[in-house]
């Protein structure tokens, strides 16, 4: 499928930018990034794709750049999907174990991996991720591989990312549009998550959150496994559409003023204070409130917060995250985020740096790019799978993206 | 069913008197269901044009309208007919609301009588002294659109002559069943709804309360308020039984699931339990309901009885003030202190902003505002001067001022886009606004 097998390409197509990032696996399986390309975006909406000739352009672009700075052509890519229709949601499939020894074979595994993928979905709906969590053997829990134990009953735990089949294809038929390949599609939470987290956080249990333009993803693990995903519609465009409005400035200087001014925290310090705004001559134009400022932006910051803190409530998953929050995604370069986010969650938050990569590191350090260099690490986990042969997963993971590739 | 004990310690102090009117056809067959049920002590009367329905009906009070003009045949239809037929009969209407605290009128809009008799019959019991209770169901969309706008015109007359009008669209109710339930099952649901809306609130008026809700505090929610309302009931069992309460109730489509609840104005919420409800289970549901409705008038009661044990049922109306152009009613209610002081602040900063020293403005349309202004403010004020240039701006718009809905937020760029709905709350709304939160 690929030119040279070791280039691994992610495409992110967010709200505010395409981003492509190229990496290489060299022959000691490790994982370099070599390129990134990135554009503004101008088709996109709550990421989702809404003008396809403006974001096919804007992949172009993209995909050129990566092209220039990596030396390669690149032909296929694995690309992020997200938006408002995807969810996430823990599944149990079992399966009797029938063998007159009750060994459990590795038939048996594939046999209660397909049960529990065997989910009554919307019609119009279909998996993204089939993600193993553990197993259990005759009610035993926390199995992490069942092969070769004895049991007469096994079940297996998955987390199931689905999301609305023609939402899904529309990013899927832009891609193809440009010649490219898709390798696979990734919910982009999850890829944001694959670039932030080492084995020791996931294992301690971390919540991931990517705020970007359109919307902000969140990704929970904790034992080392998957246990939630979710996708908010509400990202870093609401705070400057509230700041338009609530400030009654235009778009594009709402936009501007949340980079220059904008904070997720109303300081002492800016409580009176005003901002006088010049137009085109420099004349000064219109004053604004700082402080009103701040404080649109706060409760908007603290409401996305709040609204995931509740969900992971529900879900009763929010002692469990010993490690902290992790911020990702162009929203989480606001100031104050992490104390914002450490006041509502009530624990410890970080803005996150995409370790557990080499390369370019410091220019990649950023974290709009987390997403782009995830798809990479996920591409680069599904080429191992390939080049170690047919592993159980792998087939699965094939059957799936089959699915996609599909026109 | 209320004991008899509890109706007697009411006559102890004043009885309240409760009438229930069913008003057509749609409006009879309610009655008889009613009757039917466990609200069988309020006093219930039919009305109708077609003597011979009027005469199958089992409701032992009836009243046969327009006997001369239509011959006891019905009005075909025409709500104009059921009209002019109700105004023939005004002391016979004016006779059978007489000494009633609160009428309950049921119909079924769309047709000749209900709708044309229904709005004269609140204006007459209004009259008479009594809160008005609408409650009414429009047609399904397959009964055509000529019913349709003979229900929206009656809904409208029925919200200027009533106290409230609790209105559940048929279409609604639809939703709730499966396709292949029969016409006469779908018909029989909508009646057994409104049947419960009356129980509710007649269950809420006369059931001891842990705490009470009593009719000032039915009339202040409902009373000069012109309003339109949902209402929706919830019942579950068990452990975590506030949680699947409100998980029932916010899922119902009578309150487009939970949107009702933030839009609305005033809300009045009832719970039921046995003898074992906990505060807990009070305040979870009170919270959840709170979150939904941060800024309306809220009026909450909880009553016990025997017959809920180990159940919990809540009944809520939601009611949103109608529409601007509607002057307020006479009398400002409990809830509408607020406003009224909203009301007399207004002229004070009309005044301070319209004669503020002649700043040398800039070129620019936009005028920015006072920083000491909170935006919304600002934004009646600058819709107020976009329209009145040099018209006579006094009192008008002084009412303008306070009846301006904040509910035409403008979603910007997300104007076009699918809204972001998280459970009844439009995301895309910015929070501050949807929080109440005043910037000043």
């Amino acid at each position: 499928m690929f030119d040279s097998p070791s280039i691994i390409v992610g495409l992110d197509i967010g709200t505010a930018k395409v981003c492509a990032v190229v990496g290489e696996v060299n022959e000691a399986g490790g994982l370099s990034i070599i390129g990134l390309g990135q554009a503004k975006s101008r088709g996109v909406r709550k990421g989702e794709i809404i003008n396809a000739t403006l974001a096919g352009e804007d992949i172009r672009h993209a995909i050129v750049e990566a092209e220039q700075m990596a030396d390669v052509e690149i032909q296929s890519v694995y690309l992020g999907v997200t938006g408002a229709h995807l969810h996430g949601f823990n599944n149990r499939g079992f399966h009797p174990v029938v063998s007159s020894d009750r060994e459990i074979t590795e038939e048996d595994v594939q046999d209660v991996l397909k049960n529990a993928k065997a989910i009554n979905l919307p019609a119009e709906n279909r998996v993204v991720h089939v993600i193993r969590q553990h197993f259990l053997v005759d009610g035993q829990d926390g199995i992490s591989n069942p092969v070769g134990m004895f049991g007469a009953r096994v079940e297996v735990d998955v987390h199931v990312v689905h999301g609305n089949f023609n939402r899904l294809q529309n990013p899927i038929r832009a891609v193809k549009s440009m010649q490219l390949e898709v390798d696979d599609i990734v919910f982009s939470g999850l890829a944001s998550s694959l670039a932030l987290l080492t084995n020791e956080q996931k294992e301690l249990g971390a919540l991931v959150i990517d705020i970007g333009s359109g919307t902000t993803e969140y990704v929970v693990y904790a034992d080392g496994i998957i246990k939630h995903t979710g996708v908010l519609a509400v990202g870093g465009d609401h705070v400057s559409n509230d700041l338009a409005y609530g400030l009654k400035v235009p778009l594009g200087r709402a936009e501007q003023l949340k980079i220059e001014q904008g904070a997720a925290l109303i300081e002492e310090s800016v409580k009176g204070k005003t901002i006088t705004l010049t137009g085109d001559l420099g004349l000064p134009e219109k004053t604004i409130n700082l402080e009103h400022l701040r404080r649109i932006m706060s409760l908007r910051l603290e409401e996305i917060f709040q609204l995931i803190a509740q969900e992971l409530d529900q879900a009763g998953l929010l002692n469990y995250l010993r490690e902290g929050v992790f911020l990702c995604g162009g929203g989480a370069r606001i100031n104050g985020m992490q104390t914002l986010a450490q006041q509502v969650f009530g624990l410890p938050a970080s803005l996150s740096k995409t370790n557990s990569i080499s390369g370019l590191k410091s220019a990649l350090d950023q974290p709009e790019f987390a997403t782009g260099i995830g798809l990479v690490k996920f591409g680069s986990f599904e080429h191992k799978k390939r080049s170690e042969g047919r592993s159980s997963l792998f087939q699965v993971k094939t059957s799936l993206s089959q699915l996609f590739r599909r026109d | 069913m209320p004991p008899a004990t509890e109706v007697s310690t009411l006559a102890a102090t004043k009885r309240l008197t409760v009438k229930v009117f069913g008003v057509g056809g749609a409006g009879g067959t309610m009655l008889e269901q009613m009757a039917k049920s466990d609200l069988g002590e309020l006093s219930f009367s039919a009305i109708h044009t077609n003597a011979r329905v009027l005469a199958g009906s089992a409701i032992p009070e009836k009243f046969l309208l327009g006997d001369k003009q239509l011959r006891g045949l019905g009005t075909g239809g025409d709500p104009e007919m059921g009209r002019m037929a109700a105004e023939e009969e005004i002391a016979g209407l004016t006779a059978l609301c007489r000494e009633t605290d609160l009428v309950f009128i049921a119909a079924g809009l769309g047709g000749g009588t209900g709708t044309g008799v229904s709005p004269v019959l609140a204006r007459v019991a209004k009259e008479s002294g009594a809160l008005v209770l609408a409650i009414v169901t429009l047609p399904f969309e397959f009964e055509g659109p000529r019913r349709q706008r003979q229900a929206q015109a009656g809904l409208q007359q029925l919200k200027a002559a009533a106290d409230g009008v609790i209105c559940l669209p048929n279409r609604k109710v639809a939703k709730l069943l499966a396709e292949s339930t029969s016409l006469i099952e779908t018909f029989k649901v909508t009646n057994d709804l409104l049947a419960q809306g009356v129980r509710g609130i007649w269950q809420m008026l006369t059931r001891p309360g842990l705490m009470k809700v009593d009719f000032a505090d039915l009339a202040s929610v409902l009373r000069g308020r012109h309003t339109e309302s949902s209402f929706a009931m919830a019942e579950a069992r068990g452990e975590g039984r506030a949680a699947e309460l409100m998980e029932k109730l916010l899922g119902s489509p009578l309150l487009d699931d939970g949107q009702a609840l933030s839009d609305a104005d005033a809300i009045l919420v009832s719970i039921v339990g046995g003898p074992d409800l906990t505060m807990g289970d009070v305040n979870r549901v009170m919270q959840q309901i709170n979150t939904r409705a941060q800024t309306s008038h809220l009026v909450m009661g909880a009553a016990i009885d025997e017959a809920y044990h180990d159940r919990l049922a809540v009944t809520v109306v939601a009611s949103r003030r109608g529409q601007p152009e509607e002057p307020m009613g006479p009398e400002p209610a409990a809830g509408e202190k607020e406003e009224a002081a909203f009301e007399a602040a207004g002229p004070e900063i009309d005044t301070q902003f319209f004669q503020a020293p002649p700043v040398p403005r800039p070129p620019s349309r936009f005028v920015a505002p006072p920083p000491s202004l909170a935006p919304e403010k600002a934004r009646q004020l600058f819709a107020q001067q976009g329209h009145a240039k040099g018209r006579a701006r006094k009192s008008v718009q002084r009412w303008r001022q306070g009846q301006l809905p904040l509910e035409i937020v403008s979603k910007g760029r997300f104007e076009k886009s699918e809204p972001t709905i998280h459970h009844g709350e439009d995301l895309d709304v910015p929070t501050y606004i949807r929080r109440g939160v005043v910037l000043n």
